[in-house]
């Protein structure tokens, strides 16, 4: 057969494909099979959440923060309370501490078992999400226990978190950590040693270290390259000091890498969540200075002052000293960052939202060129891309 | 937080127009004309080493002539250190891009352009980042009204989606969250006790 010329192709991918993780739109410029150019476009989930924060006051602005990331809610709202908490130099109590590393670390492995599991299934295998997605709703329902709101819950504020956790949560999450090994073992010997996922992830968008930091990668992204980087070991916050876990690192910076790395996180985040239920100290779990978070309802029913303080944190909010702030933590993502801006008024001046999503997204070209049309698919499901939080 | 106002004043000099510490956060700001020879020396400084841009973003200020500052959120994972360098501008004067300095700057600096309208100069791909196609005006800017200006609505007519004007079927409100007790010196009703005080 004579040779024929394939002329050189532009293909749209998305924003209505299931691999493409939401609504990303890629215009990709092919040679054959072969990605010469990948120009990912985005902002179509683009809500403007940046704006509206600037026109709510600072309680008003936190529900925003679960609707980022929508797959890791509260690590979010961590972000922020932490930033507003900063501003206003206060802390919160020890017990609300250790809540708040509680289900940082559920987050996480809600946030790795959604990746983890899509991951696999957008390289060829159906049953592992299935199975993931069982793990999920045992923890979503710990998340409405504690809030009652599966996704949405808005559970920790300025100050600690809303409520104390109810009676018997502990011991159920224990027993979930009881369980929780075998199912990730399950999931591991259908993926992490099969022939197909290995031919379909090992040497697939490959990172250096070098260039892993100067694109502005963070969280597994950047660890899955060789870089203990991790802001819970290296700028810790709240009680992950007193804490004993390990940074997990990959070796060679490719798909394969990161998705043993998340499965590594997940068995550290249980180690994480069994030392929190043993050393959770009894006491307050929301600051108790009430001109900046809200007295109990009881309170309310006998003290004037309580009352007061209610009626003014909710009509006018808090009054935060002018000033400006970055606070981050580190999210399943990555780093994730609030910058806020205050002019001593009771709403955000500015408020800028670095989502660790934005920048491992900005690398698509980058890392995909050379490869394959069906390696975009695994390279994007290695990097974990919500779109909420991208186009904010 | 000594040692890192140290190395960097040691790395920049005299460049550092201002300096603040707030929150234990350090911030500088630096001159546009000099920006990106400083941003460089921040990185390659053996004892800053600001490897990582994490975010570059603005402030807009409509009350100051040079109405932007723009922001740049740096991080040195070798020296453990954060850093904010401050650099202000107008809506006419581009900045140098960073691009040749962290590949990251990329998007941030489109997503800046986009959402505030500041200029970059060198920029290998200028386009708007978040907004629709063929979007006008720069939203996160004080002047752009929290509604915008245009919406979109399927027309079963034309078969298409059609831009159209902002209608509001309720008047916009916006809530004046602040006390009426302060700042007030006399209570409504009550203007005359305030002329006789005075």
């Amino acid at each position: 057969m004579a040779e024929v010329q394939i002329k050189p192709l532009t293909l749209n991918f998305g924003p209505q494909h299931p691999a493409a993780h939401g609504v990303l739109r890629m215009v990709l410029e092919m040679d054959g099979e072969i990605v010469e150019r990948a120009d990912p476009h985005v902002g179509l989930l683009h809500r403007g959440t940046e704006k509206l924060i600037e026109h709510k006051t600072y309680l008003q602005a936190l529900p925003y923060f679960d609707r980022l990331d929508y797959v890791s809610p509260m690590c979010q709202e961590h972000g922020f309370a932490l930033a507003v908490e900063k501003l206003l130099g206060i802390e919160a109590p020890t017990r609300g501490q250790y809540i708040r590393v509680l289900f940082s670390e559920i987050t996480r492995i809600l946030n790795h078992l959604l990746n983890t599991g899509a991951f696999i299934m957008d390289v060829g295998a159906t049953t592992p999400m299935l199975w993931t997605f069982e793990q999920r709703d045992k923890l979503l329902e710990f998340y409405e226990r504690v809030s009652g709101a599966r996704f949405h819950a808005a559970y920790f504020r300025p100050g600690g978190v809303h409520q104390d956790m109810p009676k018997g949560l502990d011991s159920d999450i224990a027993a979930f950590c009881d369980q929780f090994e075998a199912a990730i073992g399950d999931i591991e010997t259908l993926a992490t040693n099969n022939r197909i996922f290995r031919q379909r992830t090992v040497d697939i968008g490959v990172v250096s270290a070098e260039q892993a930091m100067a694109l502005g990668f963070t969280g597994p992204m950047l660890r899955g390259s060789n870089v203990a980087w991790d802001l819970r070991k290296s700028q810790p916050y709240e009680v992950y000091d007193e804490l004993d876990f390990d940074v997990v690192v990959g070796r060679n910076g490719d798909c394969f890498d990161r998705y043993v790395l998340r499965i590594e996180e997940m068995k550290q985040s249980v180690k994480i969540i069994r030392q929190c239920l043993d050393m959770m100290p009894g006491g307050e779990v929301l600051n108790e200075d009430h001109k900046f978070t809200p007295p109990r309802r009881s309170d309310m029913k006998q003290s004037m002052e309580s009352l007061i303080h209610h009626f003014k944190l909710y009509t006018e909010g808090v009054k935060v000293p002018e000033g400006e702030v970055y606070a981050s933590v580190e999210a399943p993502k990555g780093e994730f960052g609030v910058f806020l801006v205050s002019d001593g008024s009771s709403k955000p001046y500015k408020c800028k939202i670095r989502a660790p999503g934005f920048a491992h997204l900005a690398a698509m070209d980058e890392l995909s060129k050379g490869h394959q049309l069906a390696d975009t698919v695994a390279i994007l499901g290695s990097m974990d891309i919500v779109f909420g939080e991208v186009d904010r | 937080m000594e040692e890192l106002l140290e190395a960097v004043a040691g790395a920049l000099g005299d460049r550092i127009l201002e300096s603040a510490v707030h929150a234990e956060q350090l911030t500088i700001r630096l001159s546009r004309e000099t920006l990106s020879e400083d941003l460089t020396t921040l990185r390659n400084d053996s004892s800053c080493r600001f490897a990582m841009l994490l975010d570059i973003t603005a402030i807009d200020l409509p009350q100051r002539p040079e109405r932007f500052d723009v922001v740049y959120i740096l991080l040195s994972p070798h020296m453990n250190q954060r850093l904010r360098v401050k650099v202000a501008t107008d809506e006419f004067t581009p900045i140098e891009s960073a691009n040749s300095i962290w590949p990251s700057a990329n998007w941030y600096e489109r997503e800046t352009w986009d959402m505030y309208g500041i200029m970059f100069s060198g920029h290998p791909d200028f386009r708007r980042i978040l907004t629709d196609y063929g979007f006008s005006g720069h939203p996160l800017r004080k002047d752009f009204p929290l509604t915008g200006y245009s919406e979109v609505r399927y027309s079963e007519e034309q078969k298409r989606v059609v831009y159209e004007p902002v209608s509001l079927t309720q008047e916009f409100r916006s809530f004046d969250y602040s006390s009426p007790w302060e700042g007030v010196s006399a209570l409504p009703g009550d203007e005359k006790a305030e002329e006789e005080a005075a």
